[in-house]
């Protein structure tokens, strides 16, 4: 799947996410929680994700286990068929 | 305005049976109403059972605060992200002798006279714990063991009219608020709910415990809410009041480092304290009492008297 995705992934990540670590140091299935992301941060995550890759979450995807990793936030976005940025 | 959630008819016909026997007194306003002789009976015999209950497992402080806290506060917090629909500001008048000539005469013809109106430093008290943590911040670090503080029934405010006689928008909470390491919050937390749903059914109360999440806005609000229910950060004591769900009287809520991270609460080593609080709607439980054992208190089991009401 798209590096790119990935890559843009991660750039809201930093933004967004407010982790005490690099996110880039992170791998693709490394918990975000674990971490240090917070709920709140991780709905700024999830608002910035949709404005990035111009989508809306359903509600179905608007919980914890899909925004907890890199792997997992890619697998909602392919649900929602989003090709590349 | 905020649209008022509709009464249902069971809902509907038991406010006008608390009206009608003066238990409450209506103000005009949904969700705001004056308490009769009886309701505060009970209401001061729950309150003053809990702060006994209270008393008998762990010495907490009593640290007690107005209904307003300053706005700042509610900023820090994010609650006006959370909660922006609940939250309430106060605001005052500012302008010159023709601005109040105005403003006087638009407000006896009921018009709109907002514009006059400056927000001021206050908002009204969302939660009693609120203002429990930046006070326990400003002492400096926690002594080992951390510490436990009893708000007393506080007067909180929700922006939510609604013609349920259990939802009402300004009422009293008492609160325990504990602070320390993460572990014991937790397990204290877990005890207070056994202990919050023994001291219901105690009194005779068909009272119960479940997940719960809170009501918070909006679609990032649905994640939120989703979260704190994945994570099992929100308990509530669930009592049948008017129907047809059952109504939260109570909730034991661990915040996990949110609170003590946002105001600087720090433990004995330096590292950021957990907290979790409990809160009793004291209006609830009063009314789940009334509708429970009736209106006429002195026909109560004894057993039920003799705890609201030891000789």
């Amino acid at each position: 799947m798209s590096e790119r995705m990935h890559a843009e992934i991660r750039r809201v990540l930093r933004d967004h996410a407010r982790l005490p670590v690099d996110p880039d140091t992170l791998d693709d299935s490394a918990d975000l929680f674990q971490a240090g992301m917070t709920s709140h941060a991780s709905v700024n995550v999830m608002l910035a994700l949709e404005d990035a890759f111009d989508v809306e979450f359903p509600d179905r995807m608007l919980k914890r286990s899909v925004f907890e990793s890199v792997d997992g936030i890619a697998g909602a976005l392919r649900e929602l068929e989003v090709e590349a940025v | 305005m905020a649209a008022s959630r509709p009464a249902t008819p069971d809902q509907a016909a038991f406010l006008e049976e608390l009206l009608k026997h003066h238990v409450l007194v209506a103000t005009g306003v949904q969700g705001v109403y004056g308490k009769g002789d009886r309701f505060e009976a009970v209401r001061l015999g729950f309150d003053a059972l809990l702060t006994r209950v209270a008393a008998d497992h762990g010495a907490a402080e009593r640290l007690r605060f107005p209904p307003l806290v300053p706005r700042r506060l509610l900023e820090d917090t994010g609650y006006l992200s959370s909660f922006p629909h609940l939250a309430g500001a106060v605001f005052s008048f500012e302008g010159t002798e023709s601005d109040a000539a105005i403003q006087h005469e638009r407000a006896s013809a009921h018009q709109d006279w907002s514009e006059f109106q400056q927000m001021t430093d206050l908002v009204l008290t969302p939660a009693a714990c609120y203002p429990v943590y930046p006070a326990i911040a400003a002492r400096g670090r926690l002594a080992p063991g951390g510490i436990l503080i009893d708000t007393g029934a506080s007067w909180v405010f929700r922006h939510e009219p609604s013609g349920d006689p259990a939802r009402m928008q300004t009422f009293q909470m008492h609160e325990l608020v504990r602070i320390g390491d993460p572990e014991p919050v937790l397990a204290w937390r877990d005890e207070w709910a056994q202990r919050g749903l023994e001291l219901l059914r105690g009194l005779g109360l068909d009272a119960d415990l479940d997940n719960a999440s809170d009501p918070f806005f909006g679609r990032q609000g649905r994640m939120l809410a989703a979260s704190q229910r994945e994570q099992a950060l929100k308990i509530e004591l669930l009592v049948q009041i008017a129907g047809p769900e059952p109504t939260a009287v109570a909730s034991f809520n661990y915040h996990r480092d949110h609170f003590a991270g946002t105001h600087g609460v720090e433990l004995a080593d330096g590292a950021t304290a957990h907290t979790a609080c409990l809160g009793f709607g004291n209006e609830r439980v009063t009314l789940a009492l009334l509708r429970t054992h009736g209106f006429e208190l002195e026909r109560w089991p004894t057993e039920v008297r003799s705890q609201l009401w030891p000789a």
